[in-house]
């Protein structure tokens, strides 16, 4: 804990402040309903009701607590885009490094099969995947991660390209070390950070891709709150001046910041490699 | 032509070009700012070489580039004049100073096939300085390029230009190089380790090109590098830099033989030959022994072509060439990354698998390897722990404190201390991270140790030492080395035998006593006769020499019939040499080489 503290003191600002934020962010999804002052479906009163005392933040098109309805909405969407983007990073980087480490005909139909899924428009493909096999969680997770992973494929591929031709690979290769080992302890260390990077960028995108198919009806099903559907909700009373709908963006870009904060931080400490204690 | 702004007179002839006084410069490190250059002053006139000398880490280079009035980012000069022809440098304004570099002032840098910008033909390359500086229009630029290409005696002038940085050789890109240097007609040119990463051969042809420039069109050059023995062909007075410091300044006749301080003693000692004597083994057997072998990359000629010789063990075989003469690729056929497409390999009497995927992990662990370039052929990211121990836990199965035991052993026995055991390669200097390549390597256990250029990247004294350290390891564990080079001193220092290696096919081979005397096969003798020595005027007289002159600054050419060597030899017979095959010569048992000529000729 105290190593926890010190990692933590020698950050700068805005590493700091992008730590704080996401720890913020992970308390209220984690205890959201304890800190929601009324639940997540409950219809209260009339529709888009402003600013009071009894609702904080207002209500929303169909008269819910909007405040509790972004507490929830963190859980949920920050849950799924995380999932995602990790089964994505884990699926994405494995098979680059596999194929950038075995080349030949594993590269060519690895890279060929992404090539296809790449083709075609991502948010087609979504659509088409999810109303041939429904919109349940699993099938929603799934497809955003596999779209997800052709681009980390790439990135992955070509950055062990890079590392694959090193000598110290080729040394490990003549040790008649196995494909496992190459990968985890000659070629992943050496790609983490373009990978790091990467990850702050894809669950952005992740987030707002959930979105867009919940535009489309075919993302997280209501009455379940997300923040991208919030927007698109209460849209309307942008043109009366409010700026309730844009709270939820907010939160998303609040969110984004901080996470892209700590990526670059973190970046910079693996690349000087002199500081690692 | 610009070369005309040259014309100077008297006054200024005496006066130096350009004068540097006290220049202190700061690197910065972990612990803050550090001083790397403490107080250097110098004087460059006209027409002159000054020789800066000394190892890695010396601020060789950050005091040629100060001299242009530049810093490199993390560096800071903090005191000392800089002043070039009556410019300060250090009081120039950033305009003022990149109006002088390229025009005035150039810079040649160590590694040409880094420098160019492959997506640029040649000639846009070189124009590209002088239009930018307003000097010229591009059309004469490149009329003036294609001069300069001329008086450089590059082949075909009026059109290599319009090639790419990758379709001409690496000596001719060098020599490129300075002619891009020459563009603006410039009075002082910087030039930092030019030839470092050229064979001996095409070193030969970049020394004499930049001879000849300094001294036609009198302009002043600063050589930087850790070679004593190219730099006396060049410099008229030399610098000996160590740590930041002066160590000895004086021309370059007296420190070649009244050398004052001890370091300079050590760089001359370290250039000076030391023959290995052969001792004598009962019982000699052949470990390694491979047999017409043929190999090739892909759909491509074959860059092996019938190769066979033995290794026997606790000696010392060398596979000497230049570059594009098969030697890696050999290396490579060896360890079973590329199969031979026919031929045999046999170790220990075993027939060897072709690939290495079928080889198994006792055959792998007999049979180690050591690179060039051990910048890349360590992990960055893993500690000397883990790179010395993985051998020790993957072939013998230690684990704990029997591990641990053995990785410290192993590190004092290549004369590292126990406290290296947590490093970084990062944190290891270059020879450093030679030993602990080393160190992965005896770790294996091996019976064969494939020794690739080991020693061409680094510095002349810590390549003694790690040449030294070899020999004592082979002693102590009867290693047997395939050592491959280009660097005829070096294989003199370690080999027993030597296999001569030209585009692919066995040229020469025997005991090296017998290979390095007459009499020579031609190919042997151009070699021999491009290594550097430490002595004034080598160069010149080197150059006049039949082989030079015959077989300098050309590239080695893989053919399909006849003899490879014919365009360069000075003793090729017309017509004969370029339709038959040589023949083998023995001029003595276990020495022949293949020429047309008897050895009685060649005496």
């Amino acid at each position: 804990m105290s190593n926890f503290f010190k990692i933590f003191s020698s950050a700068p600002w805005s590493a700091k402040f992008g730590m704080l934020t996401i720890l913020a962010y992970a308390i209220i999804s984690i205890f959201a309903p304890f800190i929601a002052p009324y639940g997540e479906t409950e219809i209260l009163g009339r529709a888009y009701e402003v600013w009071s005392d009894k609702y904080l933040l207002g209500t929303d098109n169909l008269g819910r607590d909007m405040l509790s309805r972004l507490i929830y909405g963190a859980r949920n969407t920050i849950g799924l885009a995380l999932t995602i983007t990790l089964i994505a990073f884990v699926l994405g980087s494995l098979t680059g490094m596999i194929a950038a480490a075995l080349g030949g005909w594993v590269d060519q139909l690895l890279s060929r099969i992404v090539d296809v899924l790449m083709s075609i428009p991502s948010l087609i493909f979504a659509l088409l995947i999810l109303s041939i096999f429904g919109t349940a969680m699993p099938y929603l997770i799934g497809t955003i991660a596999i779209l997800d992973a052709t681009r980390v494929f790439r990135l992955a591929r070509a950055t062990a390209m890079n590392v694959a031709v090193m000598d110290y690979v080729e040394v490990a290769r003549l040790r008649g070390e196995k494909l496992g080992w190459v990968i985890r302890k000659e070629i992943l260390p050496n790609i983490t950070a373009p990978l790091l990077a990467e990850f702050g960028l894809r669950f952005c995108f992740v987030f707002l891709f959930i979105s867009a198919l919940s535009f489309l009806g075919l993302g997280i099903q209501p009455p379940t709150a997300d923040w991208g559907s919030m927007v698109r909700d209460n849209a309307t009373l942008i043109s009366f001046e409010d700026i309730t709908p844009l709270l939820p963006a907010g939160a998303i870009a609040l969110l984004t910041i901080a996470m892209n904060f700590v990526v670059d931080w973190m970046l910079h400490k693996s690349s000087g490699l002199k500081d690692v204690s | 032509m610009s070369v005309e702004t040259n014309k100077i007179n008297d006054d200024q002839l005496n006066r130096p070009l350009l004068e540097v006084k006290g220049l202190r410069i700061e690197g910065l490190s972990e612990k803050g700012w550090e001083e790397i250059v403490c107080g250097v002053d110098l004087q460059l006139k006209r027409g002159e070489i000054l020789g800066l000398i000394g190892e890695s880490g010396a601020g060789k280079s950050t005091i040629g580039l100060a001299s242009m009035g530049y810093a490199r980012d993390g560096c800071r000069i903090t005191a000392g004049e800089i002043i070039f022809d009556g410019i300060n440098l250090r009081t120039a304004s950033e305009n003022e100073k990149r109006k002088l570099r390229g025009t005035r002032i150039s810079y040649v840098a160590q590694s040409a096939a880094a420098a160019f910008n492959p997506a640029h033909r040649l000639l846009d390359q070189f124009a590209e300085g002088p239009v930018d500086h307003g000097v010229m229009s591009r059309r004469e630029a490149k009329k003036q390029g294609r001069a300069l290409y001329r008086s450089l005696d590059l082949p075909d002038p009026e059109n290599i230009g319009e090639r790419w940085p990758h379709q001409v050789s690496g000596g001719q890109l060098q020599r490129m190089m300075v002619a891009m240097a020459m563009s603006c007609g410039p009075d002082l040119i910087v030039f930092d380790e030019p030839t470092t990463a050229l064979d001996f051969t095409t070193q030969i042809e970049v020394l004499k090109t930049i001879k000849e420039i300094v001294t036609d069109r009198n302009v002043a050059a600063i050589y930087i590098t850790h070679d004593l023995a190219v730099v006396a062909q060049l410099a008229d007075q030399l610098m000996v830099l160590r740590y930041g410091n002066l160590v000895e300044v004086n021309n370059t006749g007296q420190i070649l033989e009244s050398p004052k301080a001890d370091y300079t003693r050590a760089l001359l000692d370290a250039r000076t030959r030391q023959e290995k004597t052969t001792a004598e083994i009962e019982n000699l057997e052949s470990l390694l022994s491979i047999d017409s072998v043929t190999a090739g990359y892909g759909k491509g000629q074959d860059v092996l072509q019938e190769v066979s010789f033995s290794v026997e063990r606790g000696r010392t075989v060398a596979v000497v060439g230049e570059s594009g003469s098969g030697k890696s690729t050999l290396a490579r056929v060896i360890t079973g990354l590329l199969p031979p497409r026919s031929g045999e390999i046999r170790f220990q009497e075993e027939l060897l698998p072709a690939a290495l995927a079928q080889r198994t992990k006792q055959h792998l662990r007999k049979t180690q390897m050591i690179y060039q370039l051990p910048d890349v052929a360590l992990n960055p990211r893993q500690r000397v722990r883990d790179i010395v121990g993985r051998p020790l836990s993957f072939y013998l199965g230690l684990s704990g404190k029997e591990r641990e035991r053995r990785i410290i052993e192993l590190l004092e026995q290549i004369e590292l201390s126990e406290k290296y055991i947590n490093r970084l390669p990062d944190e290891l200097s270059g020879g450093e991270k030679q030993r602990v390549c080393i160190a992965r390597a005896l770790a294996a256990e091996p019976e064969l140790i494939i020794c690739d250029e080991v020693t061409s990247a680094l510095d002349t004294i810590v390549a003694k030492a790690i040449l030294d350290l070899l020999q004592r390891l082979q002693h102590e564990l009867q290693l047997t080395y395939l050592f491959i080079s280009h660097d005829l001193d070096t294989v003199a220092s370690i080999a027993d035998q030597v296999v001569v290696l030209y585009a692919g096919r066995v040229a020469e081979q025997g005991s090296k006593s017998a290979v390095f005397q007459p009499p020579f096969h031609p190919y042997t003798r151009l070699l021999l006769s491009s290594v550097p020595e430490m002595k004034q005027g080598w160069l010149e007289q080197t150059l006049a020499t039949r082989e030079a002159k015959a077989g300098i600054a050309r590239e080695v050419k893989i053919t399909e019939s006849g003899c490879p060597f014919v365009e360069r030899c000075p003793e090729a017979i017309p017509e004969l040499c370029v339709k038959d095959r040589p023949p083998l010569q023995t001029p003595a048992s276990g020495h022949f080489f293949a020429c047309q000529h008897s050895p009685k000729e060649l005496a």
